[in-house]
């Protein structure tokens, strides 16, 4: 201890020590305390952490066998570059100091940053789990990106080669309207402002003075995990997660991963990413839109041509109209004839049958009729009496005269007149002396009968025979007849 | 996305137009089309490539910082940036 540490000298009775007030004693520990460490800068765990109404932060380093309050101005608060909270590994720079009041040593930190990038990254995890939780990050939440954004909100630094990047990139692809929201990317104010130009681009009214913007790029160039931080902030992935504007992130490298890339509704791996996300090329639309207005044309015109040919064939199909009309023409001329020499056919059956009609009406018609051809049937009957008598004379004469003349022709007539017929005893004609010579035995038929005789060869005497009875000669009249 | 067919084309995106301009493309090149709604088909194409081409003649590069105010409020200035 020094002169700094020296007491008051106030020496009470019977001592040698002096005696001092508390205020006196406090005043010069404070004054030695704060004398011998000035500023440090110590590594703890942060434990009981509070955010005071006035803004103050209250919080006790530790590690694992002593504590060490601290405390953090409202002004300091504002610019530390992380957000303190519990179980966070820190290491805080300030001045220790005494707090009288209540025989305390704190520490009066001015600045704080995390205790290793191990210590970072595990906080970073432990973010990350927290916000994924809450559904932060869900595939659900993801925004579709517009296919051609008319205006394009960026957030990130004025100055620097990111926001060249991307206006060159968007002018080579599709020059589109850029609204640039200047912010720190980086340091204790970042992520303020960021969260605030986030917000404020969603703030933005459609129909306002301000066109809104309908994709926003959150981007910037690499860096140290440190460096990238502010875009790890709660307040920074919570606002990325809320806009209602798609929202593309962009920080750092391809390798760089921040909390925002998880929320935004997608990542590009670099700010010329992006912009390349952000808008399609427009030569290539401009050539597809021409592509598209050549097929209109032809396929138009393809169906345009099958169209005819279908039709050409379906014409084919049909028959000559000037023939068909000639057909149903002559059928009509056909059927009016028809038509006409029916009515008058049917006008003269029908004034014929009428008149036969009226002619039967008539009796004396009716009865000349009957009494002609009552006449007509006795005359028929007149007739046909004396016809048939006469033919039966006439039947009967003919006949007698045919019997006549068959008797006339019978050689028994001509037996009468003389003559006689010689016969073998069979009964055979003997009509030459040979024959009667011959047969010596004959029959001899006159007129009025027959006699047997017996044929001498000289002439002289035959010998008669007592006749055999006439013999029935209609055989041979009939014969002869014939 | 609102049924584009429905919709006046000016008030179409550019995207819903070339979509539904595709489409016509596609129906017409099918051949499945009465031949009526074809040709009223293709003048809607067409019609959906004049938006489109106007869509993409309006691309031109233009550059805006927003600028927040003393009291807060936002508003645009040109920037130049190379």
């Amino acid at each position: 201890m020094s002169e700094s540490g020296r007491l008051p000298d106030t020496a009470g009775p019977g001592h040698n020590t002096p005696v001092a007030s508390v205020s006196e004693l406090s005043a010069a520990l404070k004054r030695v305390v704060e004398g011998e460490f000035g500023r440090v800068r110590v590594r703890g765990e942060i434990s009981g952490f509070k955010r005071a109404g006035s803004g103050h932060l209250y919080m006790a380093l530790k590690d694992d066998s002593a504590t060490l309050d601290a405390v953090c101005w409202r002004t300091t608060a504002s610019r530390l570059a992380i957000n303190p909270e519990d179980g966070l590994e820190v290491i805080a720079t300030g001045k220790i100091t005494t707090y009288s009041s209540r025989s305390k040593y704190q520490i009066v930190i001015e600045e704080m940053e995390l205790a290793g990038e191990g210590a970072l990254l595990k906080l970073l995890e432990a973010r990350r789990r927290k916000l994924a939780t809450e559904g932060l990050f869900d595939d659900a939440r993801k925004q579709p990106l517009p296919y051609l954004p008319a205006v394009i909100g960026v957030v990130t630094s004025p100055t620097g080669a990111v926001i060249r990047d991307i206006l060159h990139r968007l002018r080579d692809r599709f020059p589109r309207h850029v609204l640039l929201w200047p912010v720190r990317v980086q340091g204790d104010s970042a992520a303020g402002e960021i969260t605030a130009a986030i917000e404020g681009f969603n703030a933005i009214a459609a129909d306002g003075p301000i066109p809104r913007p309908d994709a926003l790029i959150v981007a910037r160039g690499g860096g140290s995990v440190e460096d990238l931080w502010a875009f790890n902030e709660e307040d920074v992935v919570r606002a990325a997660a809320a806009s209602a504007i798609p929202l593309i992130s962009a920080i750092g490298h391809e390798t760089d991963w921040t909390l925002i890339d998880y929320a935004s509704d997608r990542r590009a791996p670099t700010p010329t990413a992006a912009a390349e996300i952000a808008v399609p090329v427009r030569s290539e639309l401009v050539a597809q839109v021409l592509d598209d207005g050549r097929r209109l044309v032809s396929g138009l015109g393809r169906l345009l041509e099958e169209n005819r040919l279908r039709l050409e064939s379906a014409a084919r199909g049909l028959p000559d109209p000037r023939s068909l009309l000639a057909t149903k023409s002559q059928r009509l001329d056909d059927q009016a004839e028809r038509l006409n020499l029916g009515l008058q056919r049917l006008v003269r059956e029908k004034s014929s049958a009428a008149a036969q009609v009226a002619a039967g009406v008539r009796l004396t018609a009716l009865h000349q009729l009957v009494s002609r051809a009552q006449e007509r049937l006795a005359n028929v009957g007149d007739r046909l009496q004396p016809q048939m008598s006469r033919r039966l004379v006439d039947l009967y004469e003919r006949l007698e005269q045919r019997r006549r003349l068959l008797d006339s022709y019978s050689y028994e007539r001509v037996l009468d007149r003389g003559f006689a017929l010689v016969r073998e005893r069979g009964g055979q004609p003997i009509t030459d002396c040979k024959a009667a010579c011959r047969a010596v035995d004959v029959t001899i038929r006159f007129g009025d009968g027959s006699v047997a005789a017996t044929v001498a060869p000289d002439g002289n005497g035959p010998s008669t025979r007592k006749p055999r009875g006439r013999k029935p000669s209609s055989d041979n009249q009939q014969g002869s007849l014939l | 996305m609102p049924d584009a067919a429905a919709m006046e084309i000016v008030d179409l995106s550019f995207e819903e137009a070339l979509a539904e301009l595709e489409k016509i493309v596609r129906d017409l090149e099918t051949g499945q089309a009465k031949l009526d709604d074809a040709i009223a088909a293709y003048e809607r194409g067409a019609e959906l490539k004049h938006h489109c081409e106007a869509k993409l003649r309006e691309a031109q590069a233009k550059v805006d910082k927003i600028v927040t105010g003393p009291n807060g409020e936002n508003r645009l200035e040109p920037e130049e940036i190379d």
